[in-house]
């Protein structure tokens, strides 16, 4: 069977051609999902690059992105599939003046044409290469979870008038995220392999500003990647996300700053942080002055 | 593909595994044969990998994270210079010198067992902390345990008293402010304030990493002497969810502090959801008529209205006497921290005088802050700062009986160690009465309830339950009985 990644090397190199840097621990997990063939189970604040991580995997592999956005509330029918009621509903009435026996009708209003597949049954007949992301998984309720479990642990798919449709080719990597809103069920823990993405190092923030905006100087770079460890360890409500880190430098690089300092910072701390309270507190630690009124 | 690992390193690993276990840690078969697995495709020299490796199969909360790597720390600690494989068994089985004398390598630029002066060493850990040269930190660090913890084989002393020893002789301060004056002197360091403060936040990250550098070593060493084993044994320590409010060090009550959140959220989430789905609400007959359409007017698919489903109210009465202090301060952070599950808070903490503090909590929205006046500033003496649950319960009866109505629910918090003052234990009777709910929650083991002055049972015979509650996972599955109505 065809590996996708040689080594770990190999994963963190092309990983950086999409433009996400990893480090040896988001890398090294990256590889056993591919050698393992094991789901990923992905959780840390948001904005830490957990769907990011996703999307980067599918362009490297070249392989197609299938994503189910959980939400509370979602079913089997909108994650797995769906028969086509309307159309097996017309299919019986079309069917009304000719004398078809009614043993055909069902064997043919449960066939394929009248099943609507979900991303869960997509990624599992695809025939190209797919990275299935299944994201926020911690928003579906813990009875949804369950459903998800085949599907994780086997690759396939039961349907009680079709059968078990299995996927024939090698198995995609799955990449499940979550914001730990709550704890998942241990269930579909153990069905995973298990990758906690925190707030990134120092260097390694510095690395991404400038992966992602390209344009930035070194040192303000650096600057913008200090000041932000800064706020981190600050208690507040909602810590600044890599995400948010990367919006304030290209605000900061708009507004052709050189450099950070103190009134800078005052001006465009809302982009960093978007709690009033949070840009209270972090104003009053790194002694920043109010922005002057307009 | 790398070699199959090796029948030593799985008898390793199997007791790495059965460590986790031990510490609380919940590891199932599937995942323990996962890692056995997932090492195979890995170069297992390469330590951070090996040990991210093992953190993917095996641990997969994230607030265990930290029980893992001081267990994993101590079990592949002599595999830091690569894996000793024969090596290793031999200086277990050499006597008297085992590793405490530094490696060959260690120290290899100057000659091992020659010592250096603190003022040469000092020297050397600066460069090497200006350009984080790690590999010099972590020599240096070999030199400086063996020179300054002066470590003996056998002897059972904690490997704090060690690093304690060591980094008074390094003098990390010094460092701190030469690193800072050099910083200065390049003009890293820009003018005001905030350049101040992030120039030092680095220079005490980079210290923050010397200093786990240097525990590191020692761990290795007290392993190297002692064994794996019986180290993980003196260093086990409970998971946040388990560590006793009454007995938590310092240190505990911050991961205490840090694991409150994330639990009352996802304590939060799960209860709302449920709520909701729970009940649904009456048939709607115009959406059902409505989506009937669809399927040439069968109503094949039932509406129901959203349901209102009712939120308790809660007053929360709370013993601050000495040694419940933690376990009240604990319960309001968390009770405050669900404030959206209930429809109304209030809360009222005493000693031998009671006093309101829902304004507190009104007033910040930092439930941190809050505690904190609640402990400095609410007026909780009347005479001598003794518990005394029967007067305190009085004055509650007296002022607030009347705001008591069906929907409320009532906790009262303490270990009801009531000094042989009179209990009043008609009050308890009255509010539960008049209340939906008394409950009493009672920070002391099962077995120390009604020994001594505590009359637990006298209280609990009027109310609706009475739960130990020494841990935040006694304490979470209580709230969750709560809000359940």
């Amino acid at each position: 069977m065809a590996e996708r990644f040689e080594s770990v090397d190999d994963v963190i190199t092309r990983l950086r051609k999409a433009d996400y840097l990893s480090d040896a621990g988001i890398a090294g997990v990256v590889f056993l999902a591919d050698r393992l063939e094991k789901p990923v189970l992905v959780e840390g604040p948001a904005g830490v690059g957990k769907t990011e991580l996703a999307k980067a995997v599918a362009e490297v592999t070249g392989a197609r992105l299938i994503r189910l956005q959980c939400y509370e509330g979602l079913d089997e029918a909108k994650a797995l599939y769906e028969w086509n009621y309307k159309k097996q509903l017309l299919r019986i009435q079309a069917d009304r003046e000719h004398e078809t026996s009614w043993a055909e009708v069902e064997s043919d209003i449960f066939s394929e044409p009248f099943l609507l597949t979900r991303p869960l049954l997509e990624a599992i007949r695809a025939e190209e290469p797919v990275v299935l992301l299944i994201d926020e998984v911690d928003r579906v309720e813990i009875e949804t979870e369950a459903l998800l479990l085949e599907v994780l642990s086997d690759f396939q798919v039961s349907i009680p008038e079709l059968g078990t449709i299995v996927g024939a080719r090698q198995r995609p990597i799955v990449i499940l995220t979550s914001n730990n809103t709550r704890e998942l069920s241990e269930a579909l823990k153990r069905r995973c392999i298990y990758l906690h993405i925190d707030y990134p190092s120092l260097e390694r923030e510095k690395d991404i500003v400038r992966v992602r905006v390209p344009d930035i100087d070194e040192t303000l770079a650096d600057q913008i990647a200090r000041v932000v460890r800064s706020i981190r360890s600050l208690e507040l409500k909602k810590a600044p996300s890599i995400s948010e880190t990367i919006d304030w430098a290209r605000t900061l690089l708009y507004l052709g700053k050189p450099q950070v300092d103190p009134e800078v910072i005052g001006e465009t701390l809302h982009v960093l942080l978007k709690y009033q309270s949070d840009i209270t507190k972090a104003r009053k630690e790194l002694e920043v002055p109010e922005p002057e009124a307009v | 593909m790398p070699a199959t690992a090796s029948p030593y390193l799985l008898d390793v690993l199997q007791g790495f595994v059965h460590e986790l276990r031990a510490a609380g840690l919940p590891v199932s078969m599937t995942e323990n044969l996962d890692a056995m697995r997932a090492i195979e495709f890995i170069d297992i020299d390469e330590r951070e990998l090996f040990k991210s490796v093992l953190a993917a199969t095996l641990v997969k909360h994230h607030r265990h994270q930290k029980a893992f790597d001081v267990v994993f720390d101590v079990y592949f600690s002599l595999f830091s210079q690569g894996i000793p494989g024969e090596d290793g068994e031999e200086g277990e089985g050499g006597e008297g010198e085992v590793d405490l004398s530094g490696e060959g390598q260690m120290g290899a630029g100057d000659g091992a067992g020659q010592p250096v002066s603190r003022e040469e060493l000092a020297a050397m850990l600066l460069a090497a902390l200006v350009n984080m040269d790690r590999d010099e930190l972590r020599r240096l660090a070999g030199i400086a345990v063996q020179q300054f913890a002066g470590m003996e084989p056998g002897r059972p002393v904690g490997g704090t008293y060690y690093l304690y020893r060591t980094l008074r002789m390094l003098d990390l301060d010094a460092l701190a402010a030469r690193l800072m004056g050099m910083a200065r002197d390049q003009g890293d360091v820009g003018e005001g304030q905030l350049a101040e403060r992030l120039a030092r936040e680095e220079v005490d990250a980079r210290l923050k990493e010397l200093r786990e550098i240097v525990e590191e070593e020692i761990r290795r060493r007290l392993v190297a002497d002692r064994g794996a084993e019986a180290m993980a044994r003196t260093l086990r320590k409970p998971l946040p969810e388990d560590i006793e409010f009454m007995h938590a060090s310092r240190d505990e009550m911050l991961a205490l502090q840090h694991a409150v959140y994330p639990l009352t959220r996802a304590l939060a989430a799960r209860l709302a959801q449920r709520r909701r789905r729970r009940n649904r609400g009456h048939l709607d007959f115009r959406k059902t008529v409505r989506a009937s359409l669809s399927y040439g007017g069968v109503p094949a698919e039932p509406k129901f209205r959203n349901p209102h489903p009712s939120k308790p109210e809660i007053m929360v009465v709370a013993d601050i006497s000495g040694s419940v202090a933690s376990f009240a301060r604990f319960t309001l952070m968390f009770v405050y921290a669900m404030a959206s599950q209930f429809s109304k808070v209030r809360s009222w903490v005493f000693i031998d005088g009671i006093d309101e503090v829902t304004r507190f909590f009104n007033e910040s929205d930092d439930v941190l802050e809050a505690v904190h006046r609640v402990n400095t500033e609410a007026d909780v003496v009347w005479v001598d700062g003794h518990s005394d649950y029967g007067h305190a319960f009085e004055v509650f009866h007296q002022r607030h009986y009347a705001e008591i109505t069906p929907k409320t629910s009532i906790i009262l918090l303490g270990d009801a160690r009531n000094n042989y003052h009179a209990s009043q234990t008609w009050v308890v009777d009255e509010l539960r009465k008049r209340g939906r709910h008394v409950y009493w929650l009672d920070p002391e083991p099962r077995s120390y309830w009604d020994t001594g002055d505590s009359i637990v049972s006298e209280y609990g015979r009027y109310c609706d339950g009475v739960f130990e509650c020494r841990n935040l996972r006694q304490l979470q599955k209580f709230v969750e009985t709560v809000a359940e109505g």
